[in-house]
């Protein structure tokens, strides 16, 4: 029983293919590492899985409602405080208690502050607070650790550890290290040839 | 979706916000009309219908770019797409708070800025009457062109242009109807225009502007 299963996926971006034939699957419990150069379609890819952008050619299946999705913006709101913001995303996603995902990206204290006022690493962590409230089995993260120090990184792939210990699977993009037991996909040999043709099924040059 | 009307009314209400900016403008507008027409009762009571109807269109106009665009910027728009939420109801409820916060506002001071253009008190009923209809479908045909433009830098002239023009039914029955008031005339039929106006852009926008929002997250 896998979670997610892509077969021979290209997707583009801006009317231009970026990666094709990738194939891979997910089972409960595992972690996919994307790597590969800037602009290869790390992004692009994760978006594609996320139901943000059709695939130009090949097959996603998983479940329904199964993504929990986080990319470079956070999606906070800086005139709510860290709580009002975990707990508008809470009830969006039907999910529980905002204690224990303030408590494990270690935000307690802030609690009360307005999230305009916090760091760059802490708006980070807010925003990795919301996967733990959103409770979907499938995260799918776009460089998680950017602007997060040393100790956060850590306390993030501990995060993960549980949420994996815990019957889910994430698909990361990163370029660092996590120390997590995961496979690795480098992207880099499957980069599109310039020659194929870039459009999706009913592409509209007028949206490009 | 109770939780994303009750966070666009807070974010609308906190700093910054912009609630309040609507009737600020509407009442510059009707404050300022008498100085450019004239104070005669003369000159003011045959336009005052269609300054109001405008001020109201144009106070509407100031806050419809922040439906979206702002859920864009932050990325909370990607998110609510990948939420159990449908787009269309999030569509709904985001044009359903940018009423409250400016449509409504608008409806309550009305009377009193019917008064500054020298609106006789009879054409009062007609005016509120007209603006609690019509105002709906003005922040629905915004919630649309806010959604076809979000994205786009520089998106708020391109806004108007696109929705100004749809606002023209709402306009042309809801002037008609405060003029119908005014000289004692049936003010049924520009009534039932504005209803039926506002209850089909209710029906029908949000799914247009949840497509449009869909092509334009890709």
């Amino acid at each position: 029983m896998s979670l997610l299963s892509v077969h021979d996926l290209a997707v583009a971006r801006g009317g231009l293919r970026t990666v094709e034939g990738v194939s891979f699957t997910l089972a409960p419990g595992q972690a996919l590492i994307l790597r590969g150069p800037n602009g290869i379609g790390k992004t692009t890819l994760l978006r594609t899985v996320a139901g943000l952008q059709p695939p130009v050619m090949g097959r996603i299946e998983m479940p329904d409602d199964a993504v929990a999705y986080a990319a470079h913006a956070d999606g906070l709101k800086g005139a709510l405080s860290v709580t009002e913001n975990l707990v508008f995303w809470a009830e969006v996603f039907g999910g529980g208690d905002i204690s224990a995902a303030l408590a494990a990206m270690d935000l307690t204290a802030l609690a009360d502050r307005p999230a305009a006022a916090l760091s760059a690493g802490q708006k980070r962590r807010l925003g990795l607070a919301r996967l733990l409230v959103a409770r979907r089995p499938l995260w799918v993260l776009d460089e998680p650790t950017v602007s997060l120090d040393a100790a956060s990184v850590a306390r993030f792939a501990d995060t993960v550890r549980g949420h994996l210990a815990g019957g889910g699977a994430a698909l990361i993009a990163t370029h660092i290290d996590l120390g997590l037991e995961a496979r690795v996909l480098d992207l880099t040999p499957f980069r599109a040839r310039t020659d194929s043709t870039a459009r999706p099924a009913g592409f509209n040059e007028a949206f490009a | 979706m109770i939780a994303l009307l009750r966070r666009d009314l807070r974010l609308a209400v906190r700093a910054g916000g912009g609630f309040g900016l609507g009737v600020a403008f509407f009442l510059i507008l009707c404050a300022l009309v008498p100085f450019g027409v004239g104070p005669d009762t003369s000159a003011l009571q045959p336009i005052a219908a269609g300054i109001l109807w405008l001020g109201a269109l144009l106070a509407c106009l100031l806050s419809l770019d922040r439906i979206f665009a702002l859920d864009h910027e932050d990325g909370s728009l990607d998110l609510l797409a990948t939420s159990p939420l449908p787009l269309e109801g999030a569509v709904a409820v985001k044009a359903l708070a940018h009423w409250i916060t400016t449509g409504l506002p608008l409806i309550v001071a009305a009377p009193l800025f019917g008064i500054l253009l020298h609106l006789p008190a009879a054409a009062i009923p007609a005016l509120l009457m007209s603006l609690l209809l019509g105002t709906p479908a003005l922040s629905m045909l915004g919630a649309f062109g806010a959604a076809v433009t979000v994205g786009l830098r520089r998106g708020g002239l391109l806004l108007s242009l696109l929705v100004l023009p749809l606002y023209i039914p709402t306009l042309i029955f809801g002037t008609e109807m405060i003029r119908r008031g005014q000289d004692g005339g049936d003010t049924m039929p520009p009534l039932l225009f504005l209803a039926g106006i506002t209850a089909g852009t209710l029906a029908v926008i949000p799914f247009a502007a949840a497509a449009a929002l869909r092509v334009n997250l890709r």
